[in-house]
């Protein structure tokens, strides 16, 4: 197989996505890529080419003169005003970034949405925004955005939502290289389209508060160690990311950095109806439950264990360092 | 052809840039004669804020950028602070300068080896002795070119680098542990030590690759004359002495000049409230004596004269602000507003925070040849030279079991400020909530003084007067020197647009 050409756009957003990607785990960035067969044809962060080279290459992509295998497109669709586009003109051209998208990825075989932007519109399309923003084949939830819900690229396959905000490093380096090794189909999308290798999983699987959350043992504030789904906002329990079992930047997550995971891979994660910072309730219960548990179950068990919850794991809970440490028995394990 | 072009050019896409650029150019006789300077997109930050909830601003200005996320909390967090009367404990204090400097040492890293050096690697330059060197060191990423060694190099120490934001901040970018009251990342003993050794990794990497030399030699060097006799030991030897070998053959002192006038809100505020990197405008008007005095911030305007933003009523006061689309203003040309202080431009960056805090080399460098390519480069080097030992301290004055974070308690109505520094230069935000609501917020970016277009007296920005002058090469369509001249100032146009 030959290589990989990758074009990477990016529209509506902050370059976080790009930023991020650059903190890849790995000692030699240029390397992985190219050992694994992906070759840039422009990125426009880390490109030589600037200025006529750029649209000559634009141009030779969409006269098939120059094969692009990957469309990545970072940052949300700009269509407004009244669907004009005037909100983003590339560079050089006087021409909408929407139109340069819509007329690449018809010629593109994999076309990549890198971050919650480019897939749903994100922080971007927020309730009260005036930029019309949209992501390349959703409106949050909706399916449709700027390419609309037939889409499909030259391989067959729809948008491929690298969903996050920012996206982690690690899932857009498996996807180029799945799609690099031929090895990601249709199957491997979830309903939303997002890799499964990431979103099959929940934040908070391998989450440090844990034991907290069995406990109901809560946060009250910031920097304090108990878990935070009670009162300080956290949806890992919805949450499709590996953030805890993946950590970011060698050793971090939001919940370990002492914040709430805010579902940052999840259509309309930017308007939750309620400060981000806060858990809205019914009668003391929190509304937004783990999406696979019985109301009644939940109560009944948290309620069981409240009244069971050790000292330590209650009293370190609002404390932001461990003031109960573990006993240490004096007889073996048993 | 003639040897000597003239006519107008439009350069775009700009890249290794942050976020989106054009420059509009005038050529006569082989020089550039003008510039315009549109930023090519609307964001609209300032418009989605109002109406929700004040701390939900802890969750979206970070996403105003991805490269100085940091920043853009700390301003907002200094905002709510500033109305909430709430002060961080020391370990906090600590922890955000930790986090800030952090992203802007990166930042110094990842613009002079990804975004500045690599156009020394142009064909263009092909015939000079140090070309092959540039490349073996400096090449870009790019289709059949395997990226230069040092830039692999630092590429790898910034990824160990943000590690630190792992730990400190949960993740990077984006994180949410910056709050009005401190960190909501307490830092243990044992993760104490693990983040010096982290320290003590991108000091190796400093002192090896980028200045072959001790940081506090470099940060020793007092004068130009000192930097010229340190240079001439041993003109390869690591990148800075490189980079000055080419500046020296490519004559890049005399392209780009500055406003002559810089300004820095400070940066770091220490638990004893100075700050680490004062804060002053700084006036250098060729051939008299450098001046400093406080910044004052009353004195701030907008004019969106020649943006597609509503301008009635004149330019504004950030406080009084309005960030609203007229997308077809006559006149207009960019989405960026015009900043200025006391009506003046003004440069901002690592050259204005080193002359505010009386640094002796860039201050003498800057005296001697203003504020020009070379001194904004030679800025942001010495910077990461002289914050890392800072960092350092500050990791050292961390007491584990002592607090990171003061609870607040924001009044239901609330009016703030809060100024920083991100690597780029001054950053500020103005906000002001009612009934737990925001009603204004109002950013004004480093980039958007760097890059400003003109304003209603006609006075092109900061950029726009450096490219004044910047020559032509016959054939070329996105000259060289214009290149230069732009990466010097690193701009981010996302933060500008916001
Ligand atoms: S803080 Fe969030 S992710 Fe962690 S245990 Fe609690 S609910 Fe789960
Ligand atoms: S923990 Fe949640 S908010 Fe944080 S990066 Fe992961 S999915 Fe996004």
């Amino acid at each position: 197989m030959g290589s990989l050409h990758v074009l990477w756009l990016q529209s509506g957003g902050c370059g976080g996505c790009s930023m991020s990607l650059l903190n890849a785990d790995t000692p030699d960035w240029a390397a992985t890529l190219r050992t694994s067969g992906i070759e840039w044809l422009w990125h426009p962060s880390l490109s030589l080419a600037s200025g006529e080279a750029v649209l000559q290459m634009l141009e030779d992509c969409l006269s098939g003169a120059q094969p692009l295998d990957v469309l990545c497109i970072e940052g949300a669709l700009l269509r407004g005003p009244q669907g004009s586009g005037r909100f983003h003109l590339l560079a050089g051209t006087g021409v909408p970034m929407i139109s340069w998208v819509r007329r690449l990825a018809g010629v593109a075989r994999y076309v990549v949405a890198v971050g919650s932007c480019a897939a749903w519109g994100g922080v971007s399309g927020a309730r009260n925004h005036a930029t019309e923003a949209c992501g390349l084949q959703f409106e949050d939830d909706q399916p449709g955005g700027l390419l609309g819900a037939a889409f499909r690229s030259g391989a067959g396959l729809p948008v491929i939502n690298v969903a996050g905000c920012p996206t982690h490093p690690g899932w857009v380096i498996d996807s180029l290289m799945a799609l690099a090794d031929g090895s990601l189909s249709a199957d491997d999308l979830d309903s939303l389209q997002r890799p499964r290798f990431y979103a099959d999983q929940l934040v908070h699987h391998g989450c440090t508060r844990n034991e907290f959350y069995e406990f109901k043992a809560s946060a009250e504030q910031p920097s304090d160690l108990g878990c935070m789904m009670e009162h300080m906002g956290c949806k890992g329990t919805q949450a499709h990311a590996d953030c805890n079992t993946r950590l970011w930047n060698g050793e971090g997550s939001c919940t370990r950095g002492g914040y709430a995971c805010i579902s940052c891979t999840e259509p309309g994660f930017q308007d939750p109806g309620h400060a981000f910072d806060a858990t809205p309730k019914v009668a003391g219960i929190p509304i937004g439950l783990p999406t696979d548990m019985p109301k009644a179950w939940f109560v009944a068990l948290a309620s069981l264990s409240k009244s069971a919850t050790p000292r330590r794991v209650k009293t370190n809970a609002t404390a932001d360092h461990i003031v109960v440490p573990p006993v240490a028995r004096k007889t073996r394990l048993k | 052809m003639s040897n000597t072009p003239t006519g107008r050019l439009l350069v775009g896409p700009f890249n290794r840039v942050e976020g989106d650029l054009e420059v509009q150019l005038q050529v006569a006789d082989g020089r550039v004669a003008s510039a315009q300077v549109n930023a090519t997109m609307y964001r609209g930050f300032e418009q989605l804020l109002p109406g929700r909830a004040v701390r939900d601003a802890l969750v979206v200005v970070p996403r105003i950028c991805g490269i100085c996320s940091v920043s853009q909390s700390v301003a907002a967090a200094r905002a709510l602070a500033d109305a909430a009367g709430v002060t961080p404990p020391p370990n906090g204090q600590h922890a955000l300068n930790l986090m800030q400097a952090c992203e802007n040492l990166a930042d110094h890293l990842s613009h002079f080896y990804l975004f500045f050096a690599p156009d020394f690697t142009r064909p263009i330059y092909a015939d000079r002795p140090w070309w092959p060197e540039a490349v073996r060191r400096w090449a870009a990423l790019g289709a059949g070119v395997t990226q230069g060694e040092h830039a692999r190099q630092a590429l790898a120490a910034r990824q160990r680098w943000f590690t630190l934001m792992g730990t400190l901040g949960g993740k990077w970018p984006h994180t949410q542990s910056v709050q009005p009251g401190g960190s909501s990342r307490a830092i243990d003993a044992a993760e104490r030590l693990r983040l010096m050794s982290k320290l003590r990794e991108m000091r190796a990497f400093l002192e090896s690759t980028l200045f072959a030399a001790p940081l506090e030699d470099i940060a020793a060097l007092r004068d130009a004359a000192a930097l010229a006799r340190w240079h001439a030991a041993d003109p390869l030897r690591g990148d800075l002495r490189f980079f000055l070998t080419v500046a020296d053959d490519l004559a890049l002192a005399q392209l780009g000049a500055g406003p002559g006038r810089t300004l820095s809100w400070g940066a770091y505020p220490q638990p004893d409230a100075g700050l680490a990197l004062a804060a002053g405008v700084c006036e250098h008007p060729s051939a008299s004596p450098l001046t400093r005095q406080a910044p004052d911030v009353r004195l701030v305007t907008e004019d969106a004269t020649h943006a597609w933003l509503a301008d009635s009523g004149g330019p504004r006061h950030p406080a009084q602000g309005v960030t609203l689309p007229d997308v077809d203003k006559p006149a207009a040309y960019s989405w960026n507003k015009a900043p200025r202080l006391d009506g003046r431009v003004v440069e901002t960056g690592a050259i204005a925070r080193q002359l505010a805090d009386g640094q002796p080399l860039i201050t003498d460098v800057v005296q001697c040849h203003g504020s020009q390519v070379v001194s904004r480069v030679l800025a942001r080097l010495i910077e990461l030279a002289r914050v890392l030992p800072m960092m350092e301290r500050w990791l050292g004055a961390i007491v584990p079991r002592e607090p990171f974070y003061t609870p607040d308690s924001l009044p239901d109505e609330g009016e703030g400020m809060g100024l920083t520094e991100a690597a780029r230069g001054a950053l500020g935000h103005w906000v002001r909530w009612r009934n737990g609501r925001l009603l204004h917020y109002q950013i004004v970016a480093p980039t958007s003084w760097n890059f400003s277009p003109r304003d209603a007296q006609g006075q092109p920005g900061a950029l726009e007067a450096a490219l004044v002058g910047a020559p032509v090469y016959p054939g070329e369509r996105t000259p060289v020197a214009v290149q230069h001249i732009v990466r010097s100032f690193d701009p981010c146009m996302v933060c500008t647009v916001h």
